[in-house]
């Protein structure tokens, strides 16, 4: 079996640095894969977060060679095994240790979101009639795992740290699916366009290009969001329409 | 004197999963103060990996489903092992549970006429499970988190429980450590509902993360809690097999409710050569009946895939025995044989069942809309756990509730599928409530300081070794035993061999030693795991022995057939004063007039 070489960042609350360990190769490995047996056999106290190993609950993201990606999705045949893997922790947020960053901010800037409010049931039974072609829309940004790749990776956060005025892309997607769903009532523009501030993304698309669920964060999330916020406060139209109506909605 | 920060809520609920987060949403709703303590960060316990749905007897599709039928599919899967009263309830409450979830903001899949819709699962007479795509689970532990931010529970994230204490019988609450800085926390609670999920770590060849290592089923047998049914233990028969570094890893049954078939290295459809006398009149005649049930044929029988997991799993290990596996020691799953039937093809299937699409794609770079997967049977469930009254889900130790995996109950000898979501929202609810009446009855607790000072110096042992073994390979050695001796094949020998392995694996337990310190240290953390997972598997060891019999998930070459006696008794195990495991059997519960009724019905 081949070996290769894995250099990854060790340290705890920012202070610390790379290390190398070697480890074989088997078939089909992937990242994390190699992680668990340096863990097992290396460095016992290696810190990682990780849970399904299938793409599926987001928890072992990580930046693999520079880019951000799940190390249980990134197989090793993908990558030049020649020179070492670089393996280090996502850089946008706080870190704790080797691997595992402070997430929390995520959480925070969730909950301050309108929670989902749904209009009165269709059906006496309490139920509601939906057709299926108007889920699907909401349904791809319900894919989503909430690794925070995409917040890693955007500048807003990564690099001038707007935490407090920018709830970045993951949550412009759970805003997104909020907004379009179907049955629900509540209304967030106001939000999006003030303390949310969508208006600080300049389309770069960094963000859906390492979604790992290819959520088009973007095009059908962000993209749509603002093209509300603009429609409600600077289209001169509609806000006419909107004082002679008396309709503070859409 | 050990050092910690202590937090008082009315109910402390062990987990967030499914079943820990629905319990804390109704405990919240009653107008207590509700904590949450979970391993992982939010939207990552196991619930989230779910993909098939959730069942309920909704009778979208098809309008001869009711709750009685979902009642009795439950029962005879379970081989008449579950509490029927539990089985009850879950049947009757499982459809106003789901259509919850779509108040809360989930999306389900729908039916033409715009409700939700509803898939085929082994198993269920009818088309039964709520679902999304093939991601259920993901839309439920996401649903549940969203709704549970806002109700005014506080969530201590990434917080591992280390013991139960008391006060006198009662419980008192708990006590843990933080993994971020590996701070003790005292959590003093008037009700503890666990909901801590499963035990699947104690295999090699598992669907289950680090996270399932029996802690809430170990930590209730040491709290004097009884655990039943624990030989269940639920191999799911299609797992990932090869490449070696994905193997156990789950593929949904989804596949063969959609019209996936299993086929040995001849191209045989191996499962209609061997079905259970008491599905023979459910199980189509022929491969065309087969299909055209999976395509929503009313008229149709379900194919033999769609039969009970023990089975299913049973199936392939014969074939792969008697030498008609596929290359890496398991059979062929085709679900793109579908494509020339169904309008769509390729794109049908990617529809239908995105993430397996995804997984087998980037995993093992193979095309499932093109060919053939390779699977073998995974350590899927724990039927077994802790013993529960089935109305309020609380166990033997006053104030100590549990809910989801780690009770027992419902599922019996055999869970089926899509009956785990619907489980952990059903008696979720239930822990929820029940918890919350029980603190509003009894006043404040007072938890014993002896014990918490015990667990502290206990979870440190292992910083104080100078040298010794690290956690890894213990844990490494218990798999192996497990799976080889403990495995979905059992027998006398293997199992006694298995039982004498363990003192010395204790031991060593006992001498691990851990390099680095307190700051999130998954060494420390896998080494204060070694206990929940020896005592678990103990107490699987120790069941399987004494059920000399075969049913369900407990398959014993030595006794193949099942036993009348032993179909009458769930096994229990329980710590005694002297502080060894004991076993010993209980009649199951008698069924009501009414159930009795409805089981001959449907015979
Ligand atoms: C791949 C896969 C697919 C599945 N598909 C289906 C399906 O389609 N339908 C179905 O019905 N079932 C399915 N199941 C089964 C089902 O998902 C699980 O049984 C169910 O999700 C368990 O839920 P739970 O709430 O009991 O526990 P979990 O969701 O596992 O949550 C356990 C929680 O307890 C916490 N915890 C554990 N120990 C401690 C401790 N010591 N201290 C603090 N916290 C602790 C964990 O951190 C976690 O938050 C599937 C299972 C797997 C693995
Ligand atoms: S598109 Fe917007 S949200 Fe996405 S990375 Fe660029 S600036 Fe950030
Ligand atoms: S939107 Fe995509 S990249 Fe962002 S958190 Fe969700 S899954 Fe991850
Ligand atoms: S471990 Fe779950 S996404 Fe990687």
């Amino acid at each position: 079996m081949a070996e290769a070489t894995f250099r990854i960042w060790r340290g705890e609350k920012g202070s610390g640095g790379f290390r190398d360990y070697r480890t074989e190769v088997g078939p089909g490995m992937v990242v994390l894969d190699a992680i668990h047996e340096i863990q097992a056999t290396q460095a016992n106290d290696l810190a990682v977060r990780w849970n399904c190993k299938a793409g599926k609950c987001g928890s072992c993201s990580a930046e693999i060679n520079g880019s951000p990606r799940l190390m249980c999705m990134t197989r090793l045949s993908t990558l030049p095994l020649d020179k070492p893997v670089t393996l280090e922790p996502m850089r946008t947020f706080p870190p704790v240790k080797d691997l595992v960053t402070d997430v929390s901010f995520n959480y925070r800037a969730k909950k301050k979101i309108k929670p989902f409010q749904p209009r009165k049931p269709d059906r006496p039974d309490g139920t509601w009639t939906i057709a299926q072609q108007d889920v699907e829309r909401v349904q791809e940004f319900h894919k989503c795992i909430e690794c925070f790749l995409c917040q890693d990776v955007c500048h807003v956060l990564r690099e001038h740290h707007l935490y407090e005025q920018f709830i970045g892309p993951r949550l412009f997607v759970y805003t997104a699916a909020l907004e379009m769903h179907p049955l629900d009532t509540a209304d967030r523009v106001p939000e999006l366009r003030g303390p949310d501030g969508i208006g600080f993304c300049n389309i770069t698309k960094c963000c859906t290009k390492v979604c790992p669920e290819e959520i088009h964060i973007t095009d059908n999330a962000i993209i749509p969001l603002k093209e509300r916020v603009v429609d409600r406060f600077y289209d001169p139209v509609k806000r006419l329409f909107r004082v002679f109506s008396g309709s503070a909605r859409r | 004197m050990a050092e910690y920060e202590s937090y008082q809520h009315d109910v402390l609920v062990i987990g967030a999963g499914g079943a820990g987060l629905r319990a804390a949403i109704e405990a919240s709703a009653a107008g207590v103060s509700v904590g949450v303590v979970s391993k992982s960060l939010l939207g990552k316990a196991h619930t989230v990996m779910a993909e098939g749905g959730i069942a309920a007897a909704m009778a979208n599709v098809d309008d001869r489903d009711n709750w009685r039928v979902h009642f009795a599919d439950t029962m005879r899967g379970s081989q008449y092992l579950s509490h029927p009263r539990m089985a009850q309830l879950h049947a009757q409450e499982a459809p106003a549970r789901v259509r919850e979830l779509e108040a809360w903001g989930a999306l389900f899949d729908r039916t033409p006429d715009g409700r939700i819709l509803q898939r085929n699962f082994g198993g269920h007479r009818y088309p039964r499970l709520a679902h999304v795509g093939d991601r259920t689970g993901l839309e439920m532990i996401r649903t549940l988190q969203d709704h549970g931010i806002h109700q005014g529970i506080e969530f201590y994230m990434e917080v591992t429980v280390l013991k139960l204490l008391k006060d006198g019988d009662r419980i008192a609450g708990a006590f843990g450590y933080d993994r971020e800085r590996g701070r003790f926390r005292m959590f003093e609670a008037k009700a503890v509902v666990l909901a801590t999920g499963g035990l699947g770590r104690a295999y090699q060849i598992t669907s289950n993360s680090w996270e399932y290592t029996g802690d809430g089923m170990a930590l209730a047998y040491e709290a004097g809690a009884a655990l039943k049914d624990m030989e269940f233990v639920q191999f799911h028969p299609t797992g990932m097999i090869w490449p070696p570094s994905v193997r156990g890893i789950l593929v949904t049954e989804a596949v063969r409710g959609e019209g996936g078939v299993l086929k040995n290295k001849d191209g045989r459809r191996f499962l209609f050569d061997d079905v259970p006398a008491n599905y023979r009149d459910q199980t189509a005649d022929n491969e065309e009946e087969g299909f055209r049930y999976t395509q929503g044929d009313k008229n149709a029988k379900r194919p033999p895939e769609l039969l009970t997991r023990d089975h299913v799993a049973r199936c392939i290990m014969r074939e792969v025995r008697e030498g008609r596996g596929s290359p890496h020691g398991g059979v062929f799953l085709d679900i793109a044989w579908i494509k020339n039937r169904v309008p769509g093809g390729g794109e049908h299937i990617k529809k239908k069942l995105p993430s397996m699409y995804h997984q087998f794609k980037q995993l093992a770079d193979i095309d499932i809309t093109e060919v053939p997967m390779e699977i073998g049977p995974t350590i899927h469930y724990a039927m077994g756990g802790v013993r529960v009254d089935p109305d309020t889900q609380m166990s033997d130790v006053p104030g100590l509730f549990a809910a989801g995996e780690v009770a027992a109950g419902l599922h019996g000898a055999n869970r089926l599928g899509g009956n785990s979501l619907s489980d952990l929202l059903v008696f979720g609810k239930r822990a929820g409530e029940y918890a919350a009446a029980y603190a509003k009855e009894h006043n404040a607790a007072t938890a014993n300081k002896e014990e918490v000072e015990a667990a502290a110096r206990h979870a440190l042992e292992p910083f104080e070794r100078a040298a010794g073994e690290g956690p890894y390979l213990v844990q490494r050695d218990l798999q192996q035993v497990m799976q080889n001796q403990v495995g979905i094949v059992r027998k006398q020998g293997d199992l006694q061999k298995a039982l004498e392995a363990l003192p010395a694996l204790q031991a060593r337990a006992g001498r691990v030693a851990v390099e680095g310190n307190r700051e999130y240290n998954p060494g420390w953390h896998t080494s204060v795991d070694l206990g929940s997972l020896l005592t678990v598997s103990e107490a699987i060891m120790r069941c399987a022995l004494e059920r000399k019999e075969s049913r369900g998930g407990h398959f014993r070459e030595d006794y193949p057939a099942k036993d009348e006696e032993f179909g009458k008794v769930n096994l229990i195990v329980s710590k005694g004063a002297d502080g060894e495991m004991h076993l010993s059997r209980e009649p199951v519960p008698e069924m009501s007039a009414e159930l009795k009724e409805i089981i001959k019905e449907m015979k």
